[in-house]
């Protein structure tokens, strides 16, 4: 199956990434020769396979219910582009 | 005098020990060759007051007669991918540019704390996506090495480690760390004439790398000679709380263990691997490195790994899959770059961040990993390649019932001039098509050094283990170094 501008900028907009028209349709023939490519995978025979979820085998471990770790909110905001009053502040969300 | 920059790693742990030379002598002489090689452009960031000060506390416990860590003395490179406090950190991406972590990574801090310095922060592709070093946002990394004959084109030092690869190969530093997702440690090694391995899935914490595909990406070391990895990598691995899939299991003493004695091992020759087309170079190589494992004492068979040629497009869908979630987080409100338009609500602000912040490569991964988990397109891809990516792990696993070790040549080529494959994105995915299978199934493989092509530039072998088989790669890679002579350095131009 082959994809269109529509579908490249749905893809975009689920991507959050923001395209011009001229961006998503370079980017038509370049994600459509890449998905041609891979779906060669569905001649592969699958019956019966589980899909693999981890590739080494490894138990998950389970840790005290403990507080281990906190009170470095200066840290955490360290890098944020904008904080106030010791938060993450961003554009108006609710009109 | 040797130059000290001359020396391995274990060279300078050692002859720093048995007082040959001071550790500040040994920092000096790497941080005078990293300032003299811009042209390279290897490092986004240099920090030599840090390996001058990791140098000068080698020398002073020295004196004193304290107890001296495994890597004191020695310098080295830190691919830009690992978080280190202080020290601005980027994947080689815009979005990053500026982000100085608040915390060390496991491996580097592993690394700090047996006594190792650093040089800097080595280039990369941005987010650890490409298989050039084309797509940082801060440059391409040149390659040390040219092509014989007064052909002067600026060759790929390999990706997505290509600036760990570059610097080494230049003796800007003896040692570097890479990361590995679908083959940056091996590759770039083979096209630079040095030697790396990545280890097993889960040997060394993921904590702190920034994230390219998470059930792929492993650490690794990158050096000159197989004993400088083995050390390094005893080094970097072990057991970390903080990452769910790190193991918890002792670190094996892979130096110590070091022998090139092959007796009573089988290699395993994939057919798979030898495609019509193979470059005459490469296939001749790879005989002569099946001469050399029978050398030291190897039984050869052929083995079969019949679904090789579905392990690429399995990774082009589950690696972007897993970067399209976790490049979520680069979204301008907790970190990295912010671009907010006049009068933009916070999803406009998302799109415009993301838009200002990717690069063109890294947005191509995100979108492909954006539909093929979308509703309706899920299963057919996404499903069905986890699907594949088990019967390829099983290929792996059955080989191994006739074999202790496999042995591939790296990469389909030698080391291609920078612009020859970046107008098409899957000529460059393909030149991955060895490493790739031994990262879907998490398995150790390392490559070496095995010789020239004609036209005067390194290609490499790979051997891949075992899971947890580290040692047998490592003495396989021993056995090759040792016949192989490879002694071959690029000629000084920067």
């Amino acid at each position: 199956m082959s994809i269109d501008l529509q579908t490249v900028k749905k893809i975009a907009s689920l991507s959050r990434i923001s395209v011009t028209d001229a961006e998503a349709q370079a980017m038509v023939p370049e994600l459509n020769n890449i998905l041609g490519w891979v779906e060669q995978l569905g001649e592969v025979d699958v019956t019966g396979i589980e899909p693999m979820t981890a590739v080494i085998p490894n138990t998950q471990r389970l840790r005290e219910d403990a507080v281990t770790d906190g009170n470095v909110r200066d840290k955490v905001l360290a890098n944020a582009p904008q904080a106030e009053h010791g938060f993450f502040a961003v554009p108006k969300v609710i009109e | 005098m040797t130059n000290l920059t001359d020396l391995t790693v274990a060279e300078i742990r050692d002859g720093f020990r048995a007082g040959d030379f001071s550790a500040r002598e040994v920092a000096e002489g790497f941080n005078a060759n990293v300032a003299a090689a811009k042209a390279l452009n290897a490092f986004i960031v240099e920090t030599p007051e840090k390996a001058l000060a990791a140098a000068d506390a080698a020398d002073k416990a020295k004196a004193a007669g304290e107890t001296l860590g495994a890597l004191a003395g020695v310098p080295i490179g830190m691919k830009d991918l690992f978080c280190t406090q202080g020290v601005q950190t980027t994947a080689a991406s815009h979005m990053l540019e500026g982000f100085v972590p608040t915390y060390e990574s496991t491996v580097s801090d592993k690394l700090w704390a047996a006594g190792a310095g650093m040089l800097g922060k080595l280039n990369l592709d941005q987010f650890a996506m490409g298989s050039s070093n084309e797509t940082s946002y801060f440059g391409n990394v040149i390659s040390p090495w040219k092509r014989g004959g007064g052909d002067n084109a600026a060759l790929a030092p390999g990706g997505s480690s290509g600036g760990s690869s570059s610097a080494i190969s230049a003796r800007l530093c003896p040692a570097a760390t890479g990361t590995d997702t679908g083959g940056s440690i091996r590759q770039p090694a083979a096209f630079t004439g040095i030697s790396g391995i990545k280890p097993t899935y889960g040997r060394c914490s993921r904590w702190g790398i920034v994230a390219f595909a998470s059930s792929l990406d492993q650490a690794g070391p990158m050096a000159r000679t197989v004993r400088d990895n083995a050390l390094l990598l005893e080094v970097m691995s072990g057991f970390d709380p903080k990452d769910s899939t790190s193991l918890d299991l002792a670190v094996p003493q892979w130096e110590a263990g070091l022998s090139s004695n092959l007796k009573g091992k089988t290699v395993g020759i994939p057919k798979e691997y030898r495609p019509d087309g193979l470059n005459a170079e490469i296939a001749a190589l790879w005989d002569q490195g099946i001469a050399w494992l029978k050398d030291a004492g190897a039984d050869v068979v052929e083995v079969s790994l019949p679904h090789t040629k579905y392990a690429l497009p399995t990774y082009y869908i589950i690696a972007p899959a897993e970067a399209s979630s976790n490049l979520a987080r680069y979204d301008g409100v907790r970190y990295g770059q912010r671009d907010l338009p006049d009068g933009a609500g916070l999803q406009d602000m998302y799109a415009a961040t993301r838009a200002a912040g990717f690069g063109p490569e890294v947005k191509r991964r995100i979108m492909i990993g954006t539909y093929v988990l979308s509703a309706g397109f899920y299963d057919a891809y996404y499903t069905q390649a986890q699907k594949v990516r088990a019967l390829i792990a099983r290929d792996f696993e059955r080989a191994f019932e006739q074999c202790d070790l496999l042995l591939t040549p790296t990469a389909p080529s030698a080391a291609f001039t920078l612009g020859e494959k970046q107008a098409d994105p899957l000529a460059m995915y393909l030149n991955d098509v060895f490493t790739v299978p031994a990262s879907l199934a998490g398995l150790p493989a390392m490559s070496v050094p095995g010789g020239l092509d004609s036209q005067g530039l390194p290609l490499g072998l790979q051997i891949i283990g075992k899971a947890l088989d580290e040692q047998t790669v490592l003495n396989a890679g021993l056995a090759i170094e040792e016949r192989a002579g490879f002694v071959a350095r690029p000629d000084k131009w920067w």
